[in-house]
């Protein structure tokens, strides 16, 4: 094997939670770097561009519930509506005042936190499925008012255009130049979540997640620490939506809707809940499945049915293998894609010497 | 490595060069490729299962006639199941196989594809949905809505109340019902203008999505406000539920006029079948019934295989709207084909190839459509189909209302919306 951990003591605690906890993965994250920073946007064609940047996007948003599901137990199926906050924010500052993207965004992820407080005030008395149906009521709360008030929506079928950001006065519109726009903001949150998890607020939300009474007998302010990770990922969720108004022109509500707040949902749990590795594997395995199962169906569906058929059944197909593969993963591996790759990890680990 | 990683890596490497060497097939021969985004899945399947097939048939047809001009045309099919990234992935994966231009489905998808298109020059078509302004085309250069926007139909309907009431509106009551999301609301403000110019009393009853239950607003309709009129855009399961519920409410059909998306055979089969919707109006951009020259050669070209015609032909208002769709592509092309002097025409050449569409009516199932490049919109036709018998007759030739008003509000709208974004 080309790396031994043999020779490596931990000391202190610090060097236990830091970030690389093994030499190897400095050199494992330079590399990852240079493939996406340098090789990607040389080799992958705009097609391929676009998935990715869809990923990138999905990562993000993903992440930020994990903190919320994953890392604080408290279940949200109100992703979709905090996304178009953070849409509709940034689009009104944009259009109505000419602000740039390095204002816009914080600025509709901030107006997502603030409505994530309100909804979790009177949301966080209550645990568990009664949380998951006072968020799914934020989810149509905030669609009913942005459909009704034109002052948000814009009043032209609720949606508004906005142009596409400007970074040191190049716009960026092809997909490779909105690739690195987007890259920057995934790798921003992979990079605060993985410190927020091990800071002080992170493992509160963890003992809150584990044992919520417990908790609170160690001094934790739960109802605070429960509000921390409402705003926080409601942040997430409406960095989310302006990156998506960014990359496609246009807010609009309807790109938001409970069907995107469940996909989130099982971006992270296909992934596996509480971890960051495990909220990016899910956000890409589900935003590429569909792709992947229609470009698999129409080019091979040919050998065994005519053109018609396929026509008929491939969307179909697609839905019924998407919740097949989800049922699959849950039952062969509950813990998730992270799971799974660490299990590959640790075997590669000790190879060749497995006993 | 141990065979139980082995395999299925050997097979999907496997899988992935077979894809590529299919990719590569593909490109080889003398056709013009289209990408179709159609939904058979989603929430608005009802329509994506019969129009689909009415696309790719009218598309088969040519192709069996020997394409246009010696090119075979291929739409390739993707559905999106109404969601916008899978929308956006697909558009990438067509251009990548040099589509000339794409067909959008859906409303969301329209605008979130509307920005793409004009990077990339690609024209795509967005028939009776997506941004009513983008009938503009000067503000609009590369998206084509085809058909009558909700704000011509919105303006036909209320053209059809005043020829139903006499020839005046003045003083009348119309109801209007409509499905509470953005689509629904959006002819209103020309329904309101035209309440003010036409003197009559407007009231409005919201159906919250997702529309599954309408008995209050029928039951307000039918024996409260007692209006002259009904205008009826809602979607989905509701347009059964509101036919049925007047018509349990005893309001009379016949003074109730459907946008064109309550005007499918499912809604009328939904409620109940053609008993209990005779007289009801419908709002169509496409020819309903069978009695057209391309249904009939559609037909002659399944017998001639020697087989049966598509069930989905059977619902003739969604289908024909299908047929409606590959023929403005057919003729788009055949006219992108003269500028590019035989050549495979680029994305612009059939942009251009759509602006010079005049009086196009294919035998009738269509209104005699007039793309320029001012007018994407094609002229905002509608015609009335009435339920009469076990039929959609036609109640009114094609026509079309308020125009000015209706081109001066598209043009305004679409100057807003676009200085905004630039």
């Amino acid at each position: 094997m080309f790396h031994s951990e043999t020779r490596i003591f931990k000391t202190s605690y610090a060097a236990d939670m830091a970030l690389f906890p093994l030499p190897i993965a400095r050199w494992a994250m330079a590399g990852l770097a240079f493939v996406f920073v340098v090789v990607v946007p040389l080799v992958a064609s705009p097609y391929l561009m676009t998935l990715l940047n869809l990923v990138l996007i999905a990562v993000v948003g993903a992440i930020g519930l994990d903190i919320l599901v994953g890392y604080t137990g408290l279940i949200s199926i109100g992703a979709g509506g905090f996304m178009s906050v953070g849409a509709y924010t940034a689009a009104n500052l944009v259009v109505r005042l000419g602000l740039p993207f390095w204002v816009a965004i914080p600025a509709g992820g901030l107006m997502a936190a603030l409505v994530g407080i309100v909804v979790g005030i009177p949301s966080l008395r209550i645990k568990g499925i009664y949380l998951a149906v006072a968020t799914l009521a934020s989810q149509f709360i905030i669609e009913w008012l942005i459909n009704h008030v034109t002052w948000i929506s814009g009043g032209i079928e609720a949606s508004i255009q906005v142009p596409p950001p400007v970074v040191f006065g190049y716009k960026l519109v092809t997909p490779q130049q909105l690739y690195f726009f987007l890259l920057f903001f995934a790798v921003v949150a992979i990079v605060a979540t993985l410190n927020l998890v091990r800071s002080r607020i992170g493992r509160a939300f963890i003992a809150i997640r584990d044992q919520d009474i417990a908790a609170e007998i160690i001094g934790i302010n739960i109802f605070r620490y429960k509000l921390y990770a409402f705003a926080i990922s409601s942040f997430y969720a409406g960095v989310t939506g302006v990156l998506y108004t960014y990359y496609l022109g246009i807010a609009n509500y309807e790109q938001f809707g409970i069907d995107v707040s469940i996909n989130y949902l099982a971006m992270i749990i296909i992934g596996g809940l509480g971890s960051v590795q495990g909220a990016v594997f899910g956000a890409a395995f589900i935003t590429l499945l569909p792709e992947a199962t229609r470009l698999f169906l129409t080019d091979f569906g040919g050998a065994v049915f005519s053109q018609d058929t396929i026509r008929q059944l491939v969307p179909n197909l697609t839905l019924i293998l998407f919740g097949g593969l989800i049922i699959f993963f849950l039952i062969v591996e509950p813990e998730g894609l992270n799971r799974l790759w660490r299990n590959i990890r640790n075997y590669f680990r000790l190879w060749p010497f497995s006993y | 490595m141990t065979p139980k990683f082995a395999r299925p890596l050997a097979l999907s490497l496997g899988a992935a060069i077979a894809i590529t060497a299919a990719w590569a097939a593909q490109a080889a021969d003398k056709t013009i490729l289209i990408g179709m985004q159609c939904d058979r899945t989603g929430a608005t399947q009802v329509v994506g299962t019969k129009l689909c097939p009415g696309t790719h048939d009218l598309i088969d047809l040519i192709n069996s006639q020997g394409g246009v001009d010696g090119w075979k045309i291929d739409a390739e099919e993707v559905d999106n199941a109404y969601q916008v990234p899978p929308a956006i992935e697909e558009y990438a994966h067509a251009k990548q196989e040099g589509a000339v231009g794409i067909m959008i489905y859906g409303t969301p998808q329209t605008g979130a594809l509307n920005q793409r298109l004009e990077q990339d020059k690609m024209p795509g078509t967005s028939p009776g949905f997506g941004i009513a302004a983008s009938a503009a085309g000067k503000y609009f250069p590369y998206l084509f809505p085809i058909a009558a926007n909700y704000w011509s139909q919105g303006a036909a309907a209320v053209k059809f109340a005043k020829d139903q009431l006499g020839g005046s509106l003045q003083g009348k009551k119309i109801a209007y019902i409509f499905y509470d999301n953005p689509a629904g609301h959006e002819p209103l403000p020309v329904i309101q203008a035209l309440a003010k110019t036409e003197g009559f009393e407007l009231q409005t009853f919201a159906v919250p999505p997702p529309g599954v239950d309408v008995s209050s607003q029928t039951l307000a309709i039918a024996q409260q406000y007692r209006p002259d009129f009904v205008i009826d855009h809602t979607f989905g399961k509701a347009p059964a539920l509101v036919i049925k519920g007047l018509k349990e409410n005893g309001y009379s059909l016949n003074k109730v006029v459907a946008l064109v998306w309550a005007s499918g055979e499912a809604d009328i089969m939904g409620a109940g079948g053609w008993g209990v919707a005779q007289g009801y109006n419908t709002m169509q951009f496409a020819g309903a019934g069978e009695n057209y020259p391309v249904i009939k050669a559609i037909q002659a070209m399944y017998q001639k295989k020697g087989q049966s015609p598509p069930a989905a032909m059977q619902a003739t208002v969604y289908y024909n709207r299908g047929v409606e769709q590959g023929a403005v592509w057919v003729e788009a092309i055949r006219n992108a084909l003269k500028l590019s002097h035989g050549q495979k025409p680029t994305p612009s050449q059939v942009k251009a190839g759509f602006e010079m569409i005049r009086d196009y009516t294919l035998g009738g199932l269509m209104p005699p459509l007039t793309i320029t490049a001012a007018d994407h919109e094609g002229g905002g036709w509608v015609r009335i189909f009435r339920v009469t018998g076990e039929h959609l007759d036609p109640a009114t030739p094609w026509f079309r209302a308020y125009r000015n008003m209706v081109v001066d509000k598209e043009d305004k709208t679409a100057e807003q919306v676009t200085a905004k974004s630039n």
